[in-house]
């Protein structure tokens, strides 16, 4: 069943009229992905990729019982767009989103809160974010799906194409993943390290992880104490940004080293002294969970 | 962005946060006179306008009782190179000076707002040991260092502002004006979406609080909705930098001789990292997006190519949805039009790879092809040596 996302996932893309939306919903639609409508304000009753288009999501899930939402929904919008789909009934919100204000998440966050404290469960992944894929299931995102093959290896990542390139090694060296979930590069994320690993350890597809952090504030710090008090499953950690300068924003708005906090030695001291496996070299990332793993494939 | 002093003072001022008397901000000493009198009676400080903390001791701050002091102090000031411990060994060039009165110092508070990403919401941290650096008062007395949530929504209520008051020890003959301050403070935060404002020392004077140095950084993803703030310079981007982001490209500038271009963020970090892992050293950070074209690819090049540190290239593209044999293409057509004059060494990954790497060897274009990422380094450290 792996996490977040199987086959029966049943998705409504808020911006799905776009240019980003089209081209990606088309993407997903190739790969398998239930899409089973889409929202863009004023085009309700039209129908785009052989898809019923809503106004609002509220009408989209109770138009089609789609429960994930995907969103594609420009800066200024998409923090209203991830509430929007939280009100609307969906309790997984995959915002891909890069670029929106930092105080803008904050209030999402609250907002979120609001609702679970209701009793609600909700998982919100980005935003600025590839996505999620389950690979062979569903593919609810950017990234590229042939580089995925379905198995046993959970990935998690703060980056985009850095994770494509952590997969590609996993699949060429015949490791697939159970499901690979990209958190996003912003300083306020929907979805932890934490979160995700948690989830990996309750999934009994799952057997280890690869969880693929960088530079800037301290969420891989928390995962690394989550893993020492609470993990069973081995997990393989990466760090980007060893060569980065302090005080600098390197590309993703989270990705910066403020003072003494946030660096690259900070985050892997606690990682591995947590028991967590580090790789140096990002070229050795696929190489070092192949040779773990080949005792018990023999 | 980071603001400077003198634009931050601006911005408290027109909030109504008390701020030294205001003389204005000189570039030359012919200015200086009429500065001072605007400033009102001796003494008078000059501060240098650079990005930095630490400037104080570092020879950017100075107090002048006379006006020849004033004179002297400013030609020696404009023009100097500034090396403070936050400017990691180079020099920033005292291009500015702002001019103000003295203020009479009881005692120095440190206040700031900053966006707390572990609690996802601002938090005030606050310290009564104010004018030292955040980072030293909380490894040298973290038991004195105040933290506070704000709710985004709401703002700083009133009795929470009453609260860090009391805790600071503020007297009770200035708390109402300390309030205010804290109130408008982080009000100013959460209407200009900040990262971080920061006024240290804000200090209590006989009759009240002032707002001695101030601090701004704003979040630049909010930039569109402060089109007087995205109208200001960024101090801090070098021409290649603010070049590359007219460009829509995200650039930052290394002390190394290896240029890279490379898309995402996260792969762009991996990349400088393996270099550094193979023995050489980084150029630059370049994420040329998601859709690297050849009219993206032909920018990103000449913006590598205009730091004269760079001796060779590296391009790493993990081809996900845009194919390698448009990449391959793209920088075949960037490359008849630039002249390369060092080694570029490219390494393509992902869909189409084959036929990308096809077109690459009947170009004719003399570049070095790489296999896996470490491979790309080791050879780009290679031709460089």
């Amino acid at each position: 069943m792996a996490i977040i996302l199987d086959k029966d996932s049943k998705i409504v893309v808020q911006g799905f009229t776009g240019s980003q939306g089209t081209f990606h919903s088309r993407q997903c639609l190739e790969y398998g992905t239930r899409i089973v409508a889409g929202v863009t304000p004023g085009r309700g009753g039209t129908t785009h990729l052989d898809r019923p288009v809503f106004d609002t999501v509220h009408d989209a899930v109770r138009g089609t019982d789609a429960f994930v939402s995907l969103i594609f929904v420009p800066a200024p919008f998409a923090a209203d767009a991830i509430m929007e789909a939280v009100d609307g009934g969906c309790s997984t919100v995959i915002c891909i989103t890069e670029g929106i204000p930092v105080l803008d998440m904050a209030r999402v966050k609250r907002f979120l809160s609001r609702a679970e404290s209701s009793g609600r469960e909700i998982t919100l992944v980005g935003p600025n974010c590839p996505g999620v894929i389950t690979p062979g299931q569903c593919k609810a995102g950017i990234m590229p799906g042939f580089i995925h093959k379905p198995g046993s290896i959970g990935v998690v990542s703060r980056s985009g194409t850095l994770t494509y390139e952590a997969v590609d090694q996993l699949t060429k060296r015949g490791l697939g993943q159970s499901t690979v979930v990209g958190i996003g590069g912003d300083p306020i994320a929907g979805s932890s390290f934490t979160d995700i690993l948690a989830k990996f350890e309750a999934d009994p597809e799952t057997e280890a992880v690869v969880m693929i952090g960088e530079i800037g504030g301290s969420a891989e710090e928390e995962a690394a104490r989550f893993f020492k008090e609470k993990m069973s499953k081995p997990v393989f950690g990466f760090i980007a940004g060893k060569s980065a300068p302090e005080g600098r924003r390197m590309g993703h708005a989270g990705a910066i080293v403020e003072g003494a906090s946030g660096t690259h030695a900070s985050k892997v001291k606690a990682m591995r002294e947590a028991g967590i496996t580090m790789v140096e070299n990002l070229s050795e990332i696929g190489e070092t969970v192949a040779k773990s793993r080949r005792p018990l494939a023999a | 962005m980071k603001l400077l002093e003198h634009e931050a003072k601006e911005i408290l001022k027109a909030r109504g946060i008390p701020v030294p008397p205001n003389g204005g901000v000189i570039k030359t000493t012919a200015g200086l006179a009429a500065a001072m009198k605007r400033a009102g009676k001796a003494p008078w400080v000059l501060k240098a306008q650079v990005l930095a903390g630490g400037r104080g001791k570092a020879g950017g701050i100075k107090l002048a009782k006379t006006p020849k002091e004033a004179k002297a102090l400013a030609k020696a000031m404009l023009g100097m190179d500034l090396i403070t411990h936050q400017t990691h060994g180079h020099a920033l060039k005292v291009k500015e000076l702002l001019v103000e009165g003295g203020v009479k110092i009881e005692r120095e508070i440190y206040l700031s707002v900053v966006m707390d990403r572990r609690a996802a919401a601002p938090a005030i941290i606050a310290s009564a040991q104010g004018g030292m650096e955040i980072e030293t008062l909380a490894a040298e007395h973290p038991e004195a260092i105040i933290r506070m949530t704000v709710d985004p929504n709401t703002g700083l209520p009133d009795f929470q502002a009453r609260r860090l008051a009391f805790a600071l020890k503020v007297p009770a003959d200035r708390v109402g004006a300390f309030v205010k301050v804290a109130k408008t403070l982080v009000r100013a935060f959460l209407d200009l979406d900040c990262s971080m404002l920061e006024i240290n020392p804000l200090v209590l004077t006989p009759t009240g609080v002032v707002a001695l140095d101030a601090k701004v950084v704003t979040d630049d993803n909010a930039l569109f909705r402060h089109p007087d703030l995205a109208a200001k310079p960024d101090h801090e981007a070098t021409a290649l930098e603010t070049a590359a982001k007219k460009a829509d490209i995200s650039y930052v500038g290394l002390d190394g001789n290896i240029g890279c271009m490379v898309n995402g963020a996260g792969l762009a970090m991996g990349t400088m990292d393996t270099i550094a892992l193979a023995g050489g050293s980084p150029a630059n950070f370049l994420d040329v997006g998601g859709g690297a074209n050849e009219e993206r690819v032909t920018k990103a090049l000449n913006i590598i190519l205009k730091d004269k540190k760079v001796k060779a290239v590296l391009v790493n593209i993990f081809g996900g949805i845009v194919k390698c044999d448009m990449i391959a293409a793209g920088v075949v057509g960037a490359l008849k039009k630039i002249k390369l004059k060092v080694p570029l060494v490219v390494r393509l990954q992902g869909t189409n790879v084959e036929q990308g790497k096809e077109i690459l060897a009947k170009s004719g274009i003399a570049l070095i092809q790489a296999d896996d990422l470490w491979d790309a380094a080791r050879k780009a450290v290679e031709a460089v040596k």
